[in-house]
């Protein structure tokens, strides 16, 4: 079907356009932008005055819970919570249950998510068979039943050979190899920062260290090995300055923050409120700062919604013993906007931390409207005021510390492969 | 976010934690124990019908005889009616959860919940569920907070030393894993207290203590120079397991508290202790024993200090 998305003001940071333009598309792909093609008839017009056009978001940490966790989430709901969010890729984290670490439960995922037809999966297989950290999954079996990359989600990789020996397998091959630098030993029974609220409240902590010196670990191995690395959820400020000083070494890391952690600390955590029980955790003001400073100057190079739907049960809980995680990837893309409303970045700056950046990181051509591209796009109003009511939210998880936010900034359509697959 | 202890009125609505409790508050309390303490000491009854045909559940999702006895003796001497559970060893291990169980005990009508959890801020968690009729009292939270004990001792230093804006404080032992260094950390603060010490290896420290508004110490020889007050903290043995001391032994060559250490502190120090105490652990027997020692003393205060609690939270005027 041809359609003509008329009078928007189209931003694409991977072609650097900022402008009121037309985007007309053509058997599913972007066929121009500006001027309609010769003998255009557009079938559908859509009219985006007052709107910003932009690509589809990538998310590159978005739970869908399947499989095995269907009571807490399921392709359906969550897919839909994708596109309500205007999120048209995402990929997994192989924590599911089992975990992503055989080829079949892979094709299966990728299967049914094709069936849904609403937003591009890209699945992240198991680094370790059952996320052990002791043998190494069929990596080429994976990759040629859809796995973008290879990570351990949120468990850590205790024994240092097998992790060196992960990425030295993954760099034979040229796979991506995604990690959450948290040392298990130190990071035991903790379930917030190690600072003042966390001593204040009495709660076991997370300390900072627990993050540098597993990272200090994966930097070191990929500085001897030379492999694809990914940090992922980066947290604290000493964190972001060891990413930072990496990259200016000229070593291949690349880095990611949630959304969580660019606008909330440990403070909102106020008096025990488990919607904050996240992983990692919640840091301090210092550590949030450098978080967006790192995400301005290119040392974290994409934002993710990290979202972990949590069903109601796991949060009704005292902190502690409530399950870690939130909702999460309907709000992505007004917290971005959010962000940069805050730190002053122009929308074609911070868009690119949740189009072409996350696509980059996935390898995959999505994340921009070039000609020719895959019309995966998104329309927003960005005057439109919400606030964020959690029975209104289309992902089965409820819980989010966004819980009565004002939130700016609202999704009206969403496209994938030149369909409409959400409209409001 | 509003202080959840408190209604809209300001008043007293649950007993969570002695952070950001009003000075008023604290003082009304106090002054309300001394009164339970004068009323028990004249009269020959000891039954008083403040809380007559009031439920108060105690609720020990967490063992401790001494603690929920406390509470006990408390509302039964204010005519309460007293359900005791365990349940540490009955619902939950059937699986039922937490809130369900709340909800069970509010359908039955209690009035007032007395909590105890290894969990910090399940007191603040049952309180947020509660019907607003409903109150409670915090008998202990994880490592967050007991109030409480908390104002027991505070009482037991009013009683000895009649001011706080004069007095040097030292705690000793594990801060890290106690609820009651904290509360009482944030009562003394509030009182006025003007300086509070922490004694303690920096394994049984939490990060940043010295924000809570203490001063820290790692030897007992300077931190227990001339202070007035000495509040012990229980040792538990499992912290031998988790690398965070070798030995009750060493421990006790250098935290314990001993004739000759006291000594350092002034004449009319007064010693404190929380309870069970491991004597010859964190203190040695001829202290426990002692001249200083108020520890008996605050038994005594902690059952008229929960009576003084719940009577204030049932809406008693005295």
């Amino acid at each position: 079907m041809n359609i003509q998305i008329a009078n928007g003001r189209l931003i694409d940071p991977k072609n650097g356009v900022d402008a009121q333009q037309d985007v007309f598309i053509s058997e599913r792909r972007i066929a121009a932008i500006g001027k309609a093609p010769q003998g255009f008839v557009a079938e559908q017009v859509i009219d985006a005055t007052g709107l910003i056009v932009i690509p589809g978001l990538v998310d590159i940490a978005a739970r869908l819970r399947e499989p095995g966790y269907e009571y807490k989430a399921t392709l359906e709901s969550e897919m839909l919570a994708a596109v309500a969010g205007g999120v048209t890729s995402l990929s997994c984290p192989p924590d599911t249950d089992p975990p992503l670490d055989e080829p079949g439960l892979v094709e299966m995922l990728k299967h049914r998510a094709r069936l849904l037809n609403q937003c591009r999966v890209f699945p992240v297989g198991a680094l370790t068979y059952g996320l052990k950290g002791e043998e190494l999954t069929e990596m080429i079996e994976l990759t040629d039943a859809g796995c973008k990359a290879f990570s351990q989600a949120n468990e850590s990789l205790i024994d240092t050979r097998v992790l060196m020996r992960a990425m030295q397998y993954a760099a034979t091959f040229g796979y991506r190899v995604w990690l959450r630098p948290q040392d298990s030993f130190l990071a035991r029974d903790g379930v917030a920062h190690d600072g003042e609220v966390a001593t204040r409240l009495g709660l076991p902590a997370i300390p900072v260290v627990a993050e540098t010196t597993a990272l200090a670990i994966m930097l070191q191995l990929a500085r001897e090995i030379g492999v694809t690395l990914h940090i992922c959820r980066i947290s604290s400020a000493a964190g972001v300055e060891m990413v930072r000083a990496a990259k200016q070494q000229g070593l291949t890391v690349t880095c990611d923050v949630s959304m969580n952690h660019v606008h909330l600390t440990e403070m909102d955590i106020g008096y025990f409120d488990a919607n904050c029980h996240l992983s990692p955790p919640l840091r301090s003001l210092r550590d949030r700062e450098a978080l967006r400073a790192g995400l301005l100057d290119g040392t974290i190079d994409a934002v993710c919604s990290n979202h972990s739907p949590v069903d109601d049960d796991a949060k009704q809980l005292p902190f502690a013993e409530a399950e870690a995680g939130a909702t999460g990837i309907e709000l992505l893309l007004p917290l971005v906007l959010k962000w940069a409303e805050q730190e002053k970045v122009p929308l074609l700056e911070a868009l690119s931390r949740v189009t072409i950046n996350p696509a980059q990181l996935l390898g995959q051509n999505v994340g921009h409207l070039s000609v020719g591209a895959h019309a995966d796009i998104c329309i927003f109003n960005p005057e439109t005021n919400w606030k964020v009511e959690p029975a209104a939210l289309k992902s089965q998880g409820k819980n989010t510390p966004f819980n009565g936010y004002e939130m700016r900034g609202r999704v009206c359509h969403t496209l994938l492969d030149g369909q409409v697959v959400f409209q409001q | 976010m509003r202080n959840p202890q408190l209604n809209t009125n300001g008043e007293l609505q649950h007993l969570l934690t002695t952070e950001g409790l009003p000075v008023a508050i604290i003082r009304d309390i106090l002054d309300r124990t001394s009164n339970f303490l004068v009323a028990a000491e004249e009269r020959e009854v000891k039954k008083i019908p403040l809380l007559h045909g009031k439920s108060v559940f105690n609720l020990f999702f967490e063992n401790s005889t001494r603690t929920r006895t406390t509470f006990e003796i408390a509302a039964k001497r204010l005519s309460a009616d007293v359900v005791n559970l365990n349940i540490g060893s009955s619902s939950t291990s059937k699986g039922e959860t937490l809130l369900d169980t709340v909800d069970n005990l509010c359908a039955m009508h209690a009035d007032m919940f007395v909590v105890r959890h290894s969990q910090s801020g399940a007191a603040h968690f049952i309180a947020r569920h509660v019907a607003p009729e409903v109150h409670v009292i915090n008998a202990g939270d994880g490592r967050h907070a007991h109030p409480t004990q908390a104002l027991l001792d505070m009482y037991t230093i009013r009683n000895f030393k009649k001011e706080f804006h004069n007095l040097r404080v030292a705690i000793i032992g594990d801060v890290l894993h106690s609820r009651v260094a904290r509360s009482q950390i944030h009562a003394l603060s509030t009182l006025g207290v003007p300086e509070i010490r922490v004694i303690a290896p920096k394994t049984l420290l939490p990060k940043m203590v010295e924000n809570l508004g203490v001063r820290v110490y790692h030897d007992m020889e300077t931190g227990l120079q001339d202070v007035d007050v000495v509040m012990m903290l229980r040792l538990q043995n499992e912290r031998m397991q988790g690398a965070l001391l070798p030995s009750a032994q060493e421990y006790f060559k250098h935290y314990g508290l001993t004739q000759e250490r006291l000594a350092l502190a002034k004449e009319d120090a007064i010693v404190m202790h929380p309870g069970p105490m491991n004597r010859g652990v964190e203190i040695d027997s001829s202290v426990a024993d002692g001249l200083h020692s108020v520890i008996l003393p605050q038994v005594t205060f902690g059952i008229a200090v929960r009576m003084a609690v719940m009577s204030m939270l049932a809406g008693v005027k005295v």
